[in-house]
């Protein structure tokens, strides 16, 4: 194709939109409707993770020695733990480091002479740990199992109430994610087949005249595909605008509103959100418009 | 220019809308295909477009063999035909110049040839003046040209008109005609599906007779069919 038929056919998409202004606006509107939707519930979904994941990474097993395992031991069990793909990282804490914890944590400046008495007989002589943070939370159980099984371990303390409450969540989560996409996606293509029915309507004779004048398949295509992509495109911008609009101020609200909920409710950055809704959303409105187009005027080409 | 060798057409209902067609159209020829309503004249007009493939016979346009022609192939067959409609056709949301301008378009002419060759040909059409109006602002003689010069701008060896003053006046009808007439003395063989026995008498050219799917009739001179 010559490159001033190229531009022709640019050209006659952008004029397809404004002469059809009505059509577009309806095609724009359904779009911005799905995208915006798609927008929202990523959104809500993607913060849901990070807070499911968040409270992943506070999760922790505490696992204690035999009696008399020496040092060497103990550092020969850590290095067989942290080669367990479970295992995110671990910290050791000394039988020492752990009677000063207990001492910071429960005497006060008043009562610590009651634990200087215990001079150096360490009560916790015993209780040198390895905490260790895992990957994922639905590994939880098979690491316990692995360590309860493993020499030279006497004790093993795992959160299960918590980690099983927070794997539910994660799991709800993700049914109800498929769930929405589900809906969502049947919702988006019942609409843009309502605007493509309409669309078909206003293009037949058209098309019908082109062909018949001698127009190729791509040449009749090409203006219709500019056209679709760029009712996408927008389509997809109005939506973005409104969602960052909205995110920005919900996120500045729970800041200055709820602010002793914060440790457990802190959404992501509008950044960090927008990194990828902006390049999904355009690509899916494109998409769509690519779609539609390619739906529409494939159904006449065969004149 | 346009051979026909035992052309058949049957739609799915059973009835042949075109039985055993033989015909032959030479190079400059002016021709009129008359025959009542179903006789069968849209449907061969429509084969000579590649608009429908026919059951049965061979069709051959500018000496090509046209019943399989690949489909990328359909646009450059096209190219070779004008075509005029009895509802015009236009692209009601371009003005005139972007409706003539747009039968090149479809070629990939460049710009300077587009420029050069439009406003020629809606001179020859009469319309110059109105190249900026839409289809809708025009007379139905008006549009009528317009499509005439769509079909001719190219250049095209054949010019294909369905029932071309079906819509039109006796005034508007004959200015249409006499356009016709200009096009096929500078060389271009044209082809003109009517129903009006007043024109064809008049201009007393070939005319082939349809009827019932058959040729009944292809001589010179008047209407010799009785429409009923």
């Amino acid at each position: 194709m010559r490159i001033s038929s190229l531009f022709y056919c640019l050209g006659q998409g952008l004029k397809n939109i404004k002469r059809n202004k009505l059509f577009s606006l309806a095609s724009i509107s359904t779009i911005a409707a799905c995208i915006f939707l798609i927008g929202i519930f990523y959104s809500i979904l993607i913060n849901f993770q990070h807070m499911i994941s968040k409270a992943e990474e506070q999760l922790s097993i505490t696992v204690f020695f035999d009696e008399g395992t020496d040092e060497a031991a103990i550092e020969e069990i850590g290095n067989q733990i942290k080669k367990r793909v479970e295992v995110e990282r671990l910290e050791y804490t000394s039988a020492e480091q752990a009677w000063e914890n207990f001492k910071n944590s429960y005497f006060t400046e008043e009562n610590m002479d009651l634990a200087e008495g215990f001079a150096d007989d360490n009560p916790l002589a015993n209780s040198a740990s390895y905490e260790i943070f895992i990957n994922d939370i639905a590994m939880h159980d098979s690491l316990v199992s692995y360590l309860e099984n493993l020499e030279g371990i006497r004790k093993v303390n795992a959160a299960k109430t918590v980690a099983d409450t927070v794997g539910d969540f994660g799991t709800l989560a993700g049914v109800v994610s498929l769930a929405i996409i589900a809906v969502l996606f049947a919702v988006g293509v019942f609409l843009i087949s309502n605007t493509v029915m309409i669309g078909i309507s206003v293009r037949k004779e058209e098309i019908g005249i082109m062909k018949l004048i001698g127009a190729t398949d791509l040449f009749v295509r090409l203006p219709f595909l500019v056209e679709g992509v760029i009712i996408g495109l927008v389509g997809a911008s109005i939506p973005l605008a409104a969602i960052y609009f909205i995110y920005e101020n919900i996120d500045k609200y729970l800041i200055s509103e709820f602010q002793s909920l914060t440790t457990y409710v802190e959404l992501l950055s509008t950044n960090e959100i927008f990194r990828v809704l902006i390049p999904v959303s355009l690509f899916i409105g494109a998409g769509i418009g690519f779609i539609g187009s390619m739906i529409t005027v494939r159904k006449h080409l065969r004149v | 220019m346009i051979v026909l060798e035992n052309v058949s057409k049957s739609y799915a209902e059973g009835f042949p809308a075109l039985n055993d067609i033989n015909l032959h159209i030479k190079k400059g020829e002016f021709v009129f295909i008359v025959g009542d309503s179903g006789a069968g004249k849209s449907t061969l007009m429509k084969i000579i477009m590649k608009e429908l493939d026919p059951t049965e016979g061979k069709v051959f346009i500018n000496g090509k063999f046209t019943n399989n022609l690949r489909r990328s192939k359909i646009p450059q067959l096209r190219r070779e035909m004008g075509v005029v409609f009895q509802d015009f056709r236009l692209l009601k949301d371009r003005n005139i110049y972007d409706n003539v301008a747009f039968a090149l378009k479809v070629m990939q002419e460049p710009s300077r040839v587009i420029k050069k060759k439009v406003p020629a040909m809606l001179a020859l059409v009469g319309l110059a003046e109105k190249y900026r109006s839409y289809p809708t602002e025009l007379s139905g003689g008006e549009q009528q040209r317009v499509a005439l010069a769509r079909a001719l701008v190219n250049n095209p060896p054949i010019l294909l008109a369905d029932e071309p003053t079906g819509n039109l006046d006796a005034k508007n009808s004959w200015e249409i005609m006499k356009l016709l007439e200009e096009i096929n003395r500078r060389g271009t063989t044209v082809v003109v599906v009517t129903h009006s026995q007043e024109i064809v008498n008049a201009l007393d050219k070939r005319v082939i007779t349809i009827s019932k799917g058959m040729i009944v009739s292809d001589e010179k001179g008047g209407y010799k069919y009785e429409d009923k």
